[in-house]
């Protein structure tokens, strides 16, 4: 069987018009068709970039060509201090991040059941969360001083509140009519919850995740620059300050790697625990 | 007398199971402080294996009187018993079927149906095995057994309406609410499930309440109907449908019966 699969394939890259090597030929073209039509524009930006650099057509000194920046993040990393900043700036934003997943989901949960603990704390999460968490910094570090304390709490400040409003409305979207069904078939509190309204809050906490993992990077990044000499985004200010723009541009592709790595996590993490939402219809 | 006595006592003799006593039931719901009744000293005793149908305009009380025999909705004045037990709160031994089927998305079909089962505790517990033999049970009397492991948004409105039905049965009820149950199926889809609610009922042996707008299903389904008035100074009537199993639609007997039942609405 794969002997034969290898053999069409031989076949059909060599242009034979046989309908048995039709198939594979056709699976590649389609196969390269998808990777191109999802990053073909990717591919090409970076191309252009590195050919910009070298022809000249932008100041090769502020876009250095690829392998420039390449060379330069592998000499970070082997020799540099770009692992142990990439190493501080996980663990600063990761902290910050679990302890705000543990504190926005339960509470979120409980608020969006109890309709007078929503009310009663809703006009002061709205205070809280509309005060931008960058101008609340200077504070905390006069309560925190300047070191990682600071930094772990405004990232998770910034975090909790997308988390935390979205589980609430995912809890008040539940629909009742199903919490009215299960009543009927005599379930108790606990099930009611464990059942209907945690599944059904589900979908909302996870944007929550997405945009709270979003804010944790920012929040990761700008208080990096403001105060600390480790971590990413110190990093880039310290290289740009230096005058090392390839090395800028490395802490910025770090960053920006983080991020997707962050919102891949919690995809997969979706389709495993929602997969009744995308099953085919 | 007896049965009064018996029943106060929370014990319930075999032969009131599936029994279902309404006496000098009223109910009115207070609608921006005016109090508007709803149901007024209603007095109805069904049978057990009986199939009662309820008609009537809309806003006449229908689902009202469902949701207070599913203990959803509390009564005003008067006396609910099913199987000698009065009524106060949800119970195991009424299962309510609503308009919509109410699946949980999120669960495969087999895992809806088990659905009551699972959620029993305590020595009422069921064993996980013998739950989802039970809920493959009822998925194949409703015809599903192919869908087991389907979504419910993977479903037709009919299919899914189906499941809610097997979900219902397999927590083996002494009586079935049904509240329009085929109200948004289309009319073919309708007429196949009236058949096969019919043949379940038959072999269930449960006793059946339901409500509708469909006069037609209310004769092909109903030992009696039960002809809930608009205006609350009317009394509510019974008619009998005294038509052999099973029934054909065509039949003039049959027509006659759609016909009186259009008379109780001044509609003939
Ligand atoms: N929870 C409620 N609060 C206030 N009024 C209610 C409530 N439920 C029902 N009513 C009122 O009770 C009356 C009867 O409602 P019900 O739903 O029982 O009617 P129905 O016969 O089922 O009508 P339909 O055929 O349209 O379903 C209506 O006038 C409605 O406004
Ligand atoms: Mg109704």
């Amino acid at each position: 069987m794969s002997v034969q699969d290898v053999n069409s394939t031989v076949v059909a890259l060599n242009g034979e018009e046989e309908t048995g090597g039709q198939k594979p030929l056709q699976s590649l073209l389609e196969g390269a068709g998808r990777f191109l039509s999802r990053y073909g524009l990717l591919i090409g930006f970076l191309l252009l970039w590195h050919v910009a650099s070298i022809q000249r057509w932008v100041n090769p000194s502020v876009f250095p060509p690829l392998d420039d920046i390449a060379a330069a993040f592998w000499r970070g990393m082997t020799q540099g201090s770009l692992l142990a900043d990439l190493g501080i700036s996980l663990q600063r934003s990761g902290i910050a991040f679990v302890a705000a997943v543990a504190v926005a989901v339960p509470l979120g949960l409980f608020m969006g059941q109890i309709r007078a603990v929503e009310r009663a704390l809703d006009p002061i999460l709205q205070l809280f969360r509309q005060t931008s968490a960058l101008a609340l910094y200077p504070v905390f570090i006069l309560l925190l001083g300047l070191g990682e304390l600071s930094k772990v709490f405004v990232i998770f400040w910034a975090t909790i509140f997308p988390l935390l409003l979205s589980t609430i409305g995912g809890v008040k979207e539940v629909d009742p009519k199903l919490v009215e069904m299960a009543r009927v078939y005599g379930a108790s509190r606990l099930q009611v919850f464990r059942r209907v309204v945690l599944p059904g809050a589900l979908p909302s906490i996870f944007v929550g995740l997405r945009l709270s993992a979003t804010m944790a990077l920012l929040m990761l990044i700008a208080s990096e620059m403001i105060g600390a000499n480790q971590g990413l985004g110190f990093q880039v200010m310290n290289a740009q300050f230096n005058f090392q723009i390839p090395l800028m541009f490395s802490a910025i592709f770090l960053l920006a790697a983080l991020g997707l790595a962050a919102n891949y996590t919690i995809v997969l993490l979706q389709r495993r625990l929602c997969r009744w939402s995308n099953a085919p219809v | 007398m007896t049965a009064a006595a018996l029943s106060a006592n929370g014990s319930s003799p075999a032969s009131t199971r599936g029994e279902v006593s309404i006496r000098d039931l009223s109910k009115s719901f207070r609608i921006a402080g005016r109090d508007f009744p709803v149901i007024r000293n209603l007095n109805v005793a069904i049978g057990a294996g009986e199939s009662l149908v309820i008609v009537g305009a809309s806003g006449s009380g229908k689902t009202t009187l469902l949701r207070i025999l599913a203990g959803l909705e509390t009564a005003d004045a008067g006396d609910v018993r099913v199987s000698g037990r009065q009524v106060s709160g949800v119970g195991a031994e009424r299962a309510m079927i609503f308009q919509e089927p109410r699946l949980l998305p999120w669960v495969n079909v087999l895992g809806n149906v088990a659905f009551g089962l699972e959620l029993r505790q305590g020595a009422r517990k069921v064993p996980r095995r013998e739950a989802e033999a039970q809920a493959r049970h009822y998925l194949s009397l409703v015809g599903l057994t192919d869908f087991a492991d389907a979504f419910p948004r993977q479903l037709s409105g009919g299919m899914a309406q189906r499941v809610g039905i097997a979900r219902a049965l397999a927590v083996q009820p002494e009586i079935l609410l049904l509240d329009e149950p085929f109200g948004a199926l289309d009319a073919m889809t309708r007429i196949t499930m009236q058949n096969e609610l019919t043949r379940i009922w038959h072999e269930e042996q449960v006793t059946m309440v339901l409500v509708t707008h469909d006069l037609e299903e209310a004769v092909y389904l109903a030992d009696r109907v039960l002809v809930l008035p608009k205006e609350k100074h009317r009394a509510p009537r019974l008619l009998d449908i005294d038509l052999p199993r099973p029934r054909d639609r065509s039949s003039p007997a049959f027509t006659r019966y759609r016909e009186a039942l259009l008379q109780e609405f001044g509609l003939h």
